[in-house]
């Protein structure tokens, strides 16, 4: 349990309104603050959206972006490390699956030769425990950075 | 010309006066002796009933606010017994408290009486069919218009408001010759029948709107007369008063205020002083002969004119101009009364909400739209769209409690909204009407 710590991922999640340039004030934070954008994505609700990004220093990351006005929060999730073949999607729903883990939201990137498959779960440390008691290997901080 | 009540509606002015007089002595009296709160109010201002002699007495007393009417409980206000009362209708205040407006059979009466003797002078009678597109309920305008159509012997559709396409089937199939509606409404009506290719004006009756319940203009009349070949007919009124009362003649010049009913000042809202006639300034009312809830000037907050000039249709009685303005920062928005301050008492309640917030009113279409943009708290953020979505629907449903119409909500970022070092300009008001 002492080791979790590490592999808690640390995603931003930035609430954004709907309009043109918003997007381009962040990107111009992340310029500035020198943060590389691993991953990222735009979640749409109705008028505003949520932006959620995996960046290589999340914490300066979150610094440049509160200290120009932005709403941002960090979010855990886990990263696990997929094997890049048909399948491996499946076995890995079926042991959340049967230990009663419920996703939130997920998302998967290619990572040549493997794949990441990123969870945001309500008990993240029940989830860490779960697929590393799986034989699974999960992505470290130290992967990000 | 069409008169309904001959006697009063030609009577010459100076017996208007001499019966005015004497109704406003008889009010004063009932006033001091059965509400508690007017009576206060005289003593303040050290103004007995004897003390009024003449019209020009009534200067003599004091005014009276919409905060009066809101904040006091109505047995202090009222000068009847519940016993008495026959009907309470509920207007929307400044605040979450709204305004009760109670009637005695008399009161209900009278009210029904200025809005027949309205619609008969122009021209509306026993051959007519009325469709009322005022929402009916604790709104004045579906029942106010309903009592006065059938008062005058018309046939009333009492279709309140809403579903556009089976109001103008109605108008089609029931031989409608007038509607009361707002005037947006009516426009909107005309784009909805272009839509199903209807023709408002080859395909129907409809001859006469009876419009009101919100600001509009001597250009959206002509468009209106114009395009849907309806003529257009001013009404105003408040629920304060009693609900619609007083439209324009078949000359349109103004709306005919009967004078056995009320007796009209416009003053500065700023000093209260009163202005000459002609004179655009606050519309001051005091009902001659209400039983229920006294309205002795009272401050309507509306900017107008009063002609006191005799009408081109014979009346003697004054017209109310057209209401050009608010002295205070009140919306009227598909014919409810919205004030900024609702929409912060709302807001306020909601701990995941900012202070700063702004009303955006536009017009699509012939409708109004209300946009309210609201900044999240940066502390009540959470990366899960669902709970945000949630928080929407849930200001947007306690917004429509106390507004009783339907606001977009908009959640904005901490610090997009703009900033006032003064006084605070809430509302962004798009429309051009």
């Amino acid at each position: 349990m002492s080791d979790h710590g590490k592999y808690r991922i640390k995603q931003l999640s930035i609430f954004s309104e709907n309009r043109p340039g918003r997007l381009m004030d962040i990107a111009r934070d992340m310029k500035e603050a020198q943060v590389n954008i691993l991953w990222f994505t735009i979640a749409e609700g109705s008028g505003y959206g949520v932006v959620r990004m995996l960046v290589d220093k999340p914490e300066k990351a979150y610094e440049k972006l509160t200290s120009n006005g932005h709403v941002v929060k960090f979010t855990e999730v886990v990263a696990v490390k997929m094997e890049d073949k048909p399948g491996g999607l499946y076995d890995l729903t079926v042991m959340l699956t049967d230990a009663g883990i419920n996703i939130e939201y997920a998302y998967g990137y290619r990572n040549s030769p493997s794949a990441v498959l990123i969870l945001k779960v309500e008990d993240i440390d029940r989830a860490i425990d779960s697929i590393l008691g799986s034989g699974r290997s999960l992505h470290d901080v130290s992967h990000f950075k | 010309m069409t008169a309904w009540n001959p006697k009063i509606e030609l009577m010459p002015s100076q017996e208007l006066e001499r019966l005015q007089t004497k109704l406003l002595k008889a009010l004063v009296h009932r006033m001091y002796d059965y509400s508690p709160f007017y009576r206060e109010r005289m003593d303040e201002a050290k103004v007995h009933p004897d003390h009024i002699r003449t019209l020009s007495d009534a200067f003599k007393l004091p005014y009276m606010h919409k905060r009066d009417l809101r904040e006091l409980e109505p047995e202090r206000l009222f000068m009847v017994s519940n016993r008495e009362l026959v009907r309470y209708h509920v207007s929307s205040g400044t605040t979450g408290r709204p305004t009760i407006v109670g009637y005695t059979q008399k009161d209900v009466d009278l009210w029904t009486e200025s809005v027949a003797r309205g619609i008969a002078s122009v021209g509306i009678g026993v051959d007519d069919v009325l469709q009322v597109a005022y929402t009916y309920g604790l709104f004045t305008g579906g029942l106010g218009l309903h009592y006065g159509a059938e008062r005058v012997g018309c046939t009333v559709v009492p279709a309140s408001t809403g579903n556009s396409e089976r109001q103008l089937d109605m108008i089609k199939r029931l031989g409608v010759t007038a509607i009361a509606c707002t005037p947006s409404y009516l426009m909107h009506l005309g784009e909805v029948s272009q839509k199903i290719g209807m023709s408002i004006r080859k395909d129907t009756k409809l001859r006469l709107g009876i419009l009101g319940a919100e600001p509009w203009s001597e250009g959206m009349r002509d468009r209106m007369q114009d395009w849907l070949g309806v003529k257009a007919i001013n009404i105003y009124g408040t629920s304060e008063l009693s609900g619609p009362l007083w439209c324009e003649c078949a000359e349109q010049k103004g709306m005919h205020v009967w004078g056995d009913m009320a007796l009209l000042e416009v003053v500065d809202p700023d000093s209260g002083e009163p202005l000459g006639p002609g004179e655009k300034g606050e519309l001051v009312v005091t009902m001659l002969q209400k039983e229920a809830l006294p309205i002795v000037r009272y401050r309507t907050g509306d900017i107008a004119t009063v002609d006191w000039e005799r009408c081109g249709c014979g009346r003697f009685h004054p017209r109310l101009g057209r209401i050009t303005g608010r002295v205070d920062d009140m919306l009227i928005i598909r014919g409810i009364n919205v004030f900024p301050s609702q929409v912060e008492y709302v807001l306020m309640s909601n701990p995941e909400l900012g202070n700063e917030f702004q009303i955006v009113v536009d017009r699509k279409g012939a409708l109004d739209e209300i946009l309210v943009r609201i900044e999240l708290k940066p502390e009540s953020f959470q990366d899960n769209v669902a709970k945000l979505e949630c928080l929407k629907a849930k200001i947007h449903e306690k917004l429509k409690n106390v507004l009783m119409i339907s606001a977009e909500i908009e959640l904005t970022e901490p610090g997009s909204l703009p900033r006032f070092e003064g006084k605070a300009k809430r509302v962004v008001d798009k429309r051009n009407v």
